[in-house]
């Protein structure tokens, strides 16, 4: 690569965070990672850095501060002024791609063929997902208003909108509404018939009003019959929506439209959000921090007080969908920040297919990239402007966490999933996350020369699994309620300090019994091979298992066993469970080592024996 | 007395009993001389029995005729009770008052108290010091048990019998003895095997302002030295207070006179302030209508989480002391009773595997705390709800175990026992039908005749039925030292003690009831493989003269 200027230095020490201790190793750089190497391998993709700083030179070397941006801090000290200069200068270059075609996505290769890539992005269909919620249906249907994008070119081409809003309404509401996002339906409650509605804020200013636009809020609140009137939740603090106002954008005047109730909510901007977090990390990568400074600077950061507005509003929602059985339409601004948290993360309360594996990627394609909210600005990916960046979907996340820790069994994945999804939404390997917009993801033909992050996830999903998850949690709680009092909000340990391994429990719960509910797979399979070889044994010496071990057989098999053996007699059962022996064999070598040898003979002995 | 005398309604029909996060019960309230009992005489709904020693503070309402009481007890817990009936109302809170109040000690419950269950083992004989001795003689021979405080003359908070360096006659300990407050001379602690380096505690030296020194002590602390090595002081108090305790007769070692001891000053609070973060705390935790900007600052301003953090850091140093620098560490603060304490058990926790078993952790607690004259009954007189001016109380037993719970939350797998061990023995700390945690020190529990006139708390603990209940599913022994966290990220607040009466615990429980159904399910599907082949190997040497064809 022509920005390459030094790709190995060696003696290159690596200073841990919080602690004296350092490793001394080599240092790599290649076109998309910075690679360090000791006895165990550290590797920073490029795309993770948020800002690297070369400090002055110390006795030792020269230090080399990076700073990532899945909250990884790196501490090298090289010892050549000259080669920490060529590494720096070579990480600038590399860490602000110029064009897309520069992002790791487009050269990122995992030998897949086409047809398998194909299949990745062919995982995750969002008209299945209306079909699922029960829409198209007598109150909602399919626009192609947006086809071709000429609408609202932020918004997905396939929007579905009340069956009584003409087109005439929908394009008058869209020049009413900020960048064109007109009330469309992002989640339907099928049971109360209620919508939840997004768009952006309406170019009102102090007095205009927009006929079309009046009436296609009618239009959704007469869509739904259990209900006079329909919520509209401003997400912004009062003050900002004022503000708006004098820019000719603004609010809706109650007076103008009919049964309407409306309602700020008060979550603050994506700037006061950047700047939350920046102050929350520099509390925490504080070293030898006090627990005054450390609470006081929770308490200034403001960040869970950010997350529990957030948390709120998405309880009101759920609130007014499930138990008021009324519609409700939310925005912001633009409709693409705060929108776009608080409807996901409502329908995440009152609907337990969202709190699966598929079901979370679902939410994540509809509320967050088919909607438009602009994560190529917002993470940094590309030319960056540093007023649009901010940790707006990392706190949806944290959401999503809080909600876990108060339910722990609501969900099929565990906090490492969540902690992925961030990890990509920054690393540009995948092509979901490219990009601002779903036209701007097709000029970039993001399907045919990227891979899909949800495939790649799919296939390792074991590591993502909650092994308390319980399916039928979902049943004794279709809709989650969670506490909002203060002190049930948590600092999230692993999402911002990840990386320093001397702050996290030195056993993990959750990898124990994860182990144990592996273990418990591979067992049954085990118990279920070796009782097939038992009745394939006894069934060679034609005796009846019933006449056999009976003492035995009651404590062993109990009921099952007993269901079991009459259909021994069947011939084509018996030996599809041979295979089935063959398979608890493997299983059995990795579980028990040595120990089950005399099994092994035992069961090449059975299988002989059906052979012959 | 007779209880009889205080109550002056012992029973009321249609009372009402509310508890957070629990359906409201109506019922009878009767009144005994130990409990308040709400029964709604139904089968189906739990009956309300709470001891009147559990009860911190009341207080009461009236609407009309219909009168409240809100009672707040010491494990936390706040109920209300509605009575109807003014005159009714007053009487029982009068009565809950005076007998929740009683300031003699075999009033108490434990003198009262005849436990259902067989008696299998006496947990007053489960862990007594010649036991543990015996322990000691098989790794060294450099100790001896002495009989110096065998009648309390010398040491009124120390046990009888005591550990001390062997070459150290009963003479010099007498005179180290007034040299220490209390009379509370340097002994032994613990015994490190892997380096044979250890631990002892005392109460501060009695240097005065014009520094005297006694050679005896320094005789006797010398001599757990081996030869050309040093060791170390950790004094739990910072410089500052150290120099104050000077004009009161109290004071620290001077390097002069102790050369080969390296004093380290560290800044665990004093009791008494100790109590306020506990109110704060509790306050704070209870406010349920708190933005978060209050809620982290009047967590922050109870200093609770401080105090986590200052105790356990020191634990730490006292354990890296022994285990990586190879010294032997003398832990004492002023009168050695509380801070020291917390100090010590924890650097054993960290240090010794067997106290993390629930045999261990127990003989821990009867050991450093119970036989070490920790004043249980002054420290849990009452907890974060007392109305009145503290007298001695402070929750400073509470501080450690929620410092054991802090490194339970870090090692999951290295502790035999769960989270409801140490709830459980904060509870009895403060209020108990055993009378374990009665009195202040083994001479008073002498006096009491407490093991002849109570039921041990380790007698019902120890029953099989009742272990289960504080097992740790994922316990796996291990070996080593743990180290644990104390980076304020890593520090957590305890949940399970100060958020337990105001969050629904419903999902949390189930949760853990579902990991503990995946581990026993392993264990059950381990022993049917193990069964099964047992079996078809028998079948195979029964049937083998048949293979030959």
């Amino acid at each position: 690569m022509e920005h390459i200027r030094t790709p190995k230095v060696e003696q290159v020490k690596l200073l841990d965070r919080f602690s004296n201790k350092s490793v001394i190793g080599t240092l790599h750089l290649t076109a998309t990672h910075l690679i360090f190497v000791e006895s165990n391998s550290t590797s920073i993709l490029h795309h993770h850095i948020a800002s690297v700083e070369k400090l002055s030179l110390t006795t030792s070397g020269c230090p080399l501060l990076i700073q990532c941006r899945n909250f990884r801090l790196v501490h090298f000290v090289i010892p050549r002024e000259r080669d920490c200069h060529d590494i720096y200068s070579s990480l600038l270059r590399l860490l602000r791609p110029v064009s897309y075609d520069e992002l790791y996505a487009f050269s990122y290769n995992p030998k897949q063929n086409d047809q398998q890539r194909e299949e990745g992005w062919q995982l995750i269909d969002l008209a299945a997902e209306f079909e699922r919620m029960g829409v198209p249906c007598d109150q909602w249907q399919l626009t192609d208003v947006n086809r071709e994008y000429k609408v609202c070119e932020t918004y997905p081409r396939d929007l579905y909108v009340p069956i009584t809003a003409s087109k005439p309404i929908i394009v008058g509401s869209s020049k009413f509404r900020s960048k064109g996002r007109f009330p469309v339906l992002t989640y339907f409650y099928q049971e109360k018939k209620a919508a939840v509605c997004r768009c952006s804020q309406p170019l009102s200013g102090f007095s205009a009003r927009c006929l079309e636009d009046e009436h296609m809020l009618q239009a959704i609140s007469k869509s739904n019959h259990n209900s006079r009137y329909i919520y509209v939740m401003d997400t912004r603090p009062k003050l900002n929506a004022l503000a708006n106002r004098a820019a000719g954008k603004g609010y809706e005047n109650e007076d103008n439209y009919s049964n309407i109730r409306f309602q700020f909510v008060g979550i603050e901007n994506i700037h006061v959000m950047r700047g939350s977090l920046q102050k929350l990390l520099e509390v925490v990568g504080t070293r030898s921090l006090s627990m005054t400074d450390y609470l006081v600077g929770l308490e200034n950061s403001g960040w869970l007080r950010h997350i529990k507005a957030i948390m709120d509003a998405a309880i009101f929602l759920a609130k007014a969908v499930t138990v008021e059985g009324a519609s409700v339409l939310v925005h912001c601004s633009d409709g693409w920040d705060r929108t776009a948290q608080v409807c996901a993360l409502g329908s995440l309360l009152m609907d337990p297919y969202y709190r699966t594996i598929k079901g979370f990627m679902v939410l994540i394609e509809k509320d967050w990239i088919s909607f438009g909210h602009k994560f190529a600005d917002r993470c940094d990916q590309l030319d960056p402007d540093p007023k649009e960046v901010s940790p707006i979907f990392t706190q949806f996340l944290e959401c999503v966490w809080q909600l876990t820790e108060q339910f722990p069994q609501a969900f099929e994945f565990s906090e490492w999933f969540l902690i992925q999804i961030h990890e990509h939404v920054h690393s540009c390997q995948f092509g979901n996350f490219l990009g601002n917009s779903q036209r701007q993801r097709e000029v970039l033909q993001l399907k045919e020369r990227t891979y899909s992050l949800w495939a790649h996830l799919l296939s390792e999903k074991q590591n993502y699994l909650n092994p308390v998850y319980s399916p039928s949690f979902a049943e004794s709680h279709p809709v989650l309620e969670p506490s909002t009092q203060a002190c049930h909000f948590k600092f999230w340990r692993n999402m911002y300090h990840q990386y320093d391994r001397s702050m996290h429990p030195r056993q993990s719960i959750l990898k124990q019994v994860l182990t144990f509910k592996e273990s418990n797979r591979e067992l049954e399979g085990t118990v279920q091979a070796l009782k097939t070889l038992w009745i394939c044994v006894l069934q060679y010496h034609q005796v009846s298992p019933e006449a056999s071990g009976d003492v035995e057989d009651e404590e062993v098999f109990g009921e099952e066993a007993r269901e079991d053996a009459p259909a021994s007699t069947d011939g084509e059962r018996t030996v599809e469970g041979s295979s089935a022996t063959e398979n608890g064999y493997g299983e059995l070598t990795g579980s028990f080592g040595s120990k089950n040898e005399p099994a092994v003979v035992t069961l090449e002995f059975g299988v002989a024996r059906m052979t012959c | 007395m007779e209880f009889a005398e205080l109550i002056k309604t012992p029973r009321v029909d249609g009372v009402v009993l509310h508890r957070p996060f629990m359906p409201t019960v109506e019922g009878t309230l009767c009144l005994t001389g130990h409990h308040l009992i709400l029964s709604s005489r139904q089968d189906t709904t739990e009956e309300l029995w709470l001891l009147h020693a559990n009860i911190d503070s009341t207080e009461k309402r009236f609407v009309g005729s219909l009168g409240t009481i809100i009672v707040k007890c010491k494990d936390l817990r706040v109920i209300q009770l509605d009575i109807p009936g003014m005159e009714e109302c007053l009487n029982i809170a009068s009565s809950i008052e005076a007998l929740s109040t009683l300031d003699s000690v075999s009033l108490m419950y434990p003198f009262f108290y005849r436990p259902l269950f067989e008696v299998i083992e006496d947990g007053w004989q489960s862990f007594v010091p010649e036991e543990s001795f015996k322990d000691l003689e098989s790794m060294t021979d450099e100790w001896r048990l002495s009989e110096v405080n065998k009648d309390f003359s010398l040491c009124p908070s120390y046990p009888s019998l005591l550990t001390v360096p062997k070459d150290i006659d009963d003479e010099s300990l007498c005179k180290a003895a007034s040299f220490r407050h209390g009379g509370r001379f340097p002994v032994l602690s613990y015994y490190h095997k892997k380096n044979a380096m250890v631990m002892m505690r005392a109460a501060q030296p009695l240097t005065g302002t014009n520094g005297r020194r006694c050679k005896e002590d320094e005789k006797l602390i010398n001599a757990t030295l081996c030869a050309g090595k040093r060791g170390y002081i950790i004094d739990t108090r910072t410089i500052a207070v150290a120099q104050q305790a000077k004009a009161r007769g109290g004071g620290f070692e001077q390097e002069a006179n102790y050369p080969q001891w390296r004093r380290i000053h560290k800044a665990i609070e004093r009791s008494n302030v100790l109590q306020d973060s506990l109110i704060k705390l509790v306050e704070a935790c209870n406010d349920q209508s708190h933005s978060m900007d209050r809620w982290l600052s009047k967590l922050e301003a109870s200093n609770w989480q401080s105090n986590v953090k200052e105790i356990l850091t020191t634990a730490c140093l006292a354990a890296q002391c022994i285990d990586r620098e190879g010294a032997s560490v003398l832990v004492h603060g002023t009168e050695g009773t509380d801070s020291t304490l917390q100090v010590t058990s924890l650097a054993q926790i960290i240090l010794d595997p067997a106290c993390r078993t629930i045999r261990g952790f127990e003989a821990l607690i009867e050991r450093e705390w119970l036989q070490a004259g920790h004043p249980f009954q002054q420290r849990c007189a009452q907890s974060a709800y007392s109305n009145g001016k503290p007298r001695s109380e402070a929750p400073v037993f509470l501080l450690f175990l929620d410092c054991v719970w802090q490194i339970l939350r870090q090692f999951p797998c290295s502790f035999q026992f769960n989270e409801n061990l140490l709830i459980m023995l904060f509870e009895h700390a403060y209020a108990s039908q055993f009378g374990t945690f009665l009195g202040n020190c083994v001479a008073e529990r002498g006096k009491l005749q407490l093991s002849q006139k109570t039921v041990s708390l380790w007698s019902w603990v120890n029953r099989p039925q009742e272990l289960e209940r504080f097992l740790n599913p994922l316990y796996e022994p291990n070996n080593l030292v743990i180290w644990p966290s104390v980076a304020p990220q890593s520090l957590l607040l305890w949940e399970g003690v100060f958020l337990r009466w105001n969050r629904s615990t419903k999902c949390l429980d189930e949760a853990y009831q579902e990991m503990v159904h995946i581990i026993e399910y392993n264990k059950e599907l381990q022993n049917k493989v193990n069964s099964l082949r047992r079996q078809l190997a028998q079948l195979e040497t029964e049937d083998s003269p048949l293979q030959t064809p």
